[in-house]
């Protein structure tokens, strides 16, 4: 007997979504765990697989239809034995061509609806500010977003920012930021109810920006994460013979080889050098790598940029100079703000591996382990070796699975051999 | 005894009191207002309004003198100076008069009479008709009684051979000949007026420069081009001694060290003005007088609760539309209205309407110096613009300031034909906080003068198109 075949939900959220693309046509022979369809959601491209074997009989819906609701039969899977003819005679395939009609046609009122539901949101998200406010705001590098407007319907003038750069926002200012990154009771609430003791460690607009970023990073992006291990002896053996070479004029850190290899693997694969947009994913052309730096003042990110044309000495003596700014708070704006990729490396500390949340709008940001040594089996033999776990975050919507996966194999490729990275 | 009771009560009708009234009635305040004189004020009857009645006569005979250059021609322009007075008493009348159906619409009480403050939110109202003394209680009283033209020992006006604006504005003959002691806008415009009808006029100002408050280049073409008139100007001069005959004046006009005599048939003393403090109560309250006038916090407030001052009264500058302003953020502050805000007082445009028109508003190149800013000039003489040329009216500037850090616009400064109608374009702008960008990006209409306001913001960033 004929099987209809549904329109899967992918996430928990999911009502409808589009069918993109059908990989099998009618009259294939499928297994159980073929991929048969890809399907777009508001989040992601996701793949349909088939859960019994049989022949694909009928698609009952095209390519390219958005709006179809989750359980509408997209196709009929035939039996052994059963041809295309038995799908008349079923009288739920009967039914099926009115009822994917019936989800066909509503569904350009859907997607005429959807934008104008996602209009809100990113007019929420508009910050209104007189074109003075906008400038000396980028002059000092204060985001906007941080400010409170004193202005008619709490628009931002100049007054504001000036106030922010002074460092005394106004308590109600203080508050309404902070709000949306604090969850459940106020903590300080909380400890004067219970005559907790405690100092109060005032939050600089650097740390307010950040966990505002991270927040909205964490709630939005749908994230995943994938680890490699890499082998570093070639490395180290590498930057030994430089840095002996070198005699004093510099000394290429570890990390300026992670910059450098992140830099020739986004080049040599730009799929993962992107941003996520609601209406294009955007490639960047060059590898602008932002680099977490921790500063007394909090988390920062100088940029080292078009890293993929720069040296590693040109990189290393880029580092040091912007990590010692970055420290000594003298960063320009365009010094830390944009970059296409990211990493944060707490190998110094010890950590074996961790997961980073992804920087936006950037697409990935790797996190970087210490580098030690393990027992690794090579052909079937035991050696030590020096090996460092590295955890690739990314936003799916613009970094799938095998993307971040190819991604990390060039990366994986090149730090393992870096004269690689001469070619 | 209800109709005693307010929630607010504005001493003063003038631009700044029955603004004020109008606003608090709207925001369901019950309201009064006490006026001793009429409604409208000084800018009304005897200011602002009348004058600008007049200097349209004196344009108006301006371009029939110069018939010929538009083709037309008009032989022996005349004029009486007696309907000229007449038309521009006309025009305060008719705006008086609207100002007290406005005040009736919004169900504003109004007493003709002279209030006083008595302290304990309480307003004394002695009636013009009758001397009648009345007590209203207001919970909000707010002051507005302007101010008066400011006299100097030995060059007292007598109404007849020294005048005040008050007589200018209503002369029963035509001088001959004028001397006219200060060179802001009222001296000036009256000046202009009393030069254009064919007056011999002697303008003297104190400072190194006529129009002190505008840039200093503005300043100088309004020299040259009063000059040009057949003004004669002296700066750095001083007026020492008035000595009256039948029907003259004997001036004797200090010049560094130097003292000229010049005969005049009248002298118009317009010297600045002060603050109407005196004989409003003010020692019933604790509210304070400095330098002239009340002292006032960011709404208006004084020292004593529920008591605010306004316009005028509460200093510089004098000018209605800020008295205006005043009035209303005042009130909506007490309403409790939210994204109430002070007034800012570098952002407030002044004109002065004479022949040629000056208007201005921000920072002069010079104040801008001082306060450290880096500059962008940019400068537009009407001699480029097309409907200047067409108009008849080539001479004239506008010139823009700008912080070089920022693209702040810090001051506008233009003289020539209509310049008052076009400075609220950039006040406009400075309010929104505009910088170089939007004003190069909006589309200015052509022809029109206003074009000259682009090119001058083109000019400062080295784009300007048309020089």
């Amino acid at each position: 007997m004929p099987v209809d075949i549904l329109m899967p939900a992918l996430s928990p959220t999911m009502t409808e979504g589009t069918l993109a693309k059908w990989l099998k046509s009618e009259g294939d022979v499928v297994k159980a765990g073929d991929v048969i369809a890809e399907i777009e959601t508001d989040k992601a491209t996701m793949e349909v697989e088939a859960v019994d074997e049989g022949k694909l009989g009928k698609i009952l819906i095209s390519a390219g239809t958005s709006g179809v609701a989750v359980n509408t039969p997209i196709a009929v899977l035939l039996e052994d034995g059963e041809d295309a003819s038995a799908i008349k005679v079923g009288s739920a395939a009967n039914a099926n061509p009115p009822a994917a009609s019936a989800n066909a046609a509503p569904a350009p009122a859907v997607s005429a609806v959807a934008p104008s539901s996602v209009a809100p949101v990113a007019k929420g998200d508009r910050v209104f500010a007189s074109p003075l406010a906008r400038r000396v705001a980028e002059q000092k590098g204060i985001d906007l977003k941080s400010v409170q407007g004193s202005g008619p319907h709490g628009r931002i003038v100049k007054s504001d920012v000036e106030n922010a750069k002074a460092g005394a926002p106004a308590p109600k200012a203080a508050a309404a930021s902070a709000a949306p990154t604090s969850s459940g009771p106020n903590a300080k609430q909380l400890a004067d109810m219970l005559g907790m003791e405690y100092t109060e460690l005032p939050n600089n607009n650097i740390k307010k920006v950040t966990a505002r970023r991270l927040t909205e990073a964490k709630q939005v992006i749908p994230h995943f994460y994938l680890s490699v291990d890499c082998v570093l002896d070639n490395l180290l053996a590498a930057r030994a013979d430089i840095n002996k070479a070198a005699d004093g004029a510099y000394k290429l850190s570890v990390n300026d080889f992670i910059i450098k290899a992140n830099a020739m693997a986004l080049k040599a694969y730009p799929s993962a050098n992107t941003s996520w947009t609601d209406d294009a994913v955007i490639q960047y052309k060059h590898a602008d790598i932002s680099v977490a730096v921790a500063t007394p003042n909090g988390l920062i990110t100088p940029i080292i940029k078009k890293a993929e044309i720069k040296t590693l000495r040109e990189i290393s003596d880029e580092m040091k100079d912007l990590a010692k700014r970055a420290k000594d708070g003298k960063l320009k704006p365009e010094e830390f703000q944009g970059g296409s990729f990211s990493i944060s490396n707490l190998g110094m500390f010890g950590v074996k591996n961790f997961q980073a949340i992804v920087n936006p709008p950037q697409s990935c940001i790797m996190a970087v382990g210490a580098g030690e040594e393990r027992v690794v089996v090579e052909k079937g033999q035991m050696v030590v070796r020096t090996v460092m776990t590295v955890t690739l975050s990314t936003d799916h919507r613009s970094v799938d699975g095998a993307v971040g996966a190819e991604f990390l194999q060039y990366f994986k490729r090149f730090i393992e051999n870096p004269v690689m990275m001469l070619a | 005894m209800s109709d005693k009771n307010f929630d607010v009560i504005v001493i003063g009708g003038g631009p700044g009191g029955y603004v004020a009234a109008i606003r608090a009635a709207q925001l369901g305040m019950k309201t009064a207002v006490v006026e001793a004189n009429h409604l409208g004020g000084i800018c009304l009857n005897w200011g602002c309004i009348p004058t600008k009645a007049l200097l349209r006569s004196a344009e108006v005979f301006h371009l029939m003198n110069h018939a010929g250059e538009y083709g037309l021609s008009c032989e022996k322009p005349s004029f009486d100076l007696k309907k000229i007075v007449e038309r521009s008493r006309g025009v305060s009348k008719q705006l008086s008069g609207g100002i007290g159906h406005l005040l009736k619409k919004n169900k504003v009480t109004v007493f003709d009479g002279f209030g006083r403050l008595k302290g304990k939110g309480q307003v004394e109202v002695e009636m013009i008709k009758d001397k009648f003394k009345d007590v209203l209680t207001g919970k909000h009283i707010i002051v507005a009684t302007g101010a008066r033209a400011r006299v100097l020992p030995g060059l007292e006006p007598d109404g007849k051979l020294v005048w005040t604006y008050k007589e200018a504005l209503v002369p029963d003959v035509m001088p001959k000949s004028l001397l006219v002691v200060g060179s802001g806008a009222i001296g000036i415009e009256f000046a202009s007026f009393f030069r254009t009808l064919g007056a011999d006029v002697t303008v003297v100002e104190l400072m190194d420069r006529i129009m002190p408050v505008e840039d200093a280049e503005i300043s100088d073409l309004a020299r040259k081009s009063f000059e040009k008139q057949g003004m004669k100007i002296m700066t750095g001069a001083k007026v020492t001694k008035l000595e009256k005959g039948k029907d003259n004046v004997v001036c004797h006009v200090d010049v560094g060290g130097k003292v000229e005599k010049i005969t005049v048939d009248r002298v118009i003393s317009a010297v600045g003005i002060v603050a109407n403090t005196e004989n409003i109560g003010i020692e019933n309250t604790k509210v304070k007088v400095d330098r002239g006038h009340i002292v006032t916090g960011p709404f208006s407030e004084t020292d004593e609760k529920g008591v605010y001052a306004i316009g005028d009264v509460a200093g510089a500058p004098w000018l209605a539309h800020k008295a205006s302003h005043e009035g209303i953020i005042c009130i909506e502050k007490i309403a409790g209205l939210k994204d109430v805000h002070p007034l800012k007082k570098s952002e407030i445009p002044g004109c002065t309407y004479a022949h040629p028109q000056v208007a201005s508003v921000g920072l002069t190149e010079a104040k801008a110096k001082e306060a450290g800013y880096e500059l962008k000039v940019g400068r537009f003489p009407f001699i480029g613009n097309g409907k200047a040329i067409a108009l008849g009216e080539p001479e004239g500037l506008v010139k823009t300031i700008f912080d070089a850090k920022t693209g702040a616009l810090l001051g506008a400064h233009m003289i020539g034909a209509e310049v008052t109608e076009m400075i609220q374009g950039f006040t406009l702008g400075m309010t929104l906080e505009t910088t170089e960008a939007e004003l190069m990006h909006t589309v200015f209409p052509h022809p029109t003068l206003s074009e000259m306001m682009h090119e001058s913001v083109l000019s400062a960033y080295g784009k300007a198109i048309h020089f």
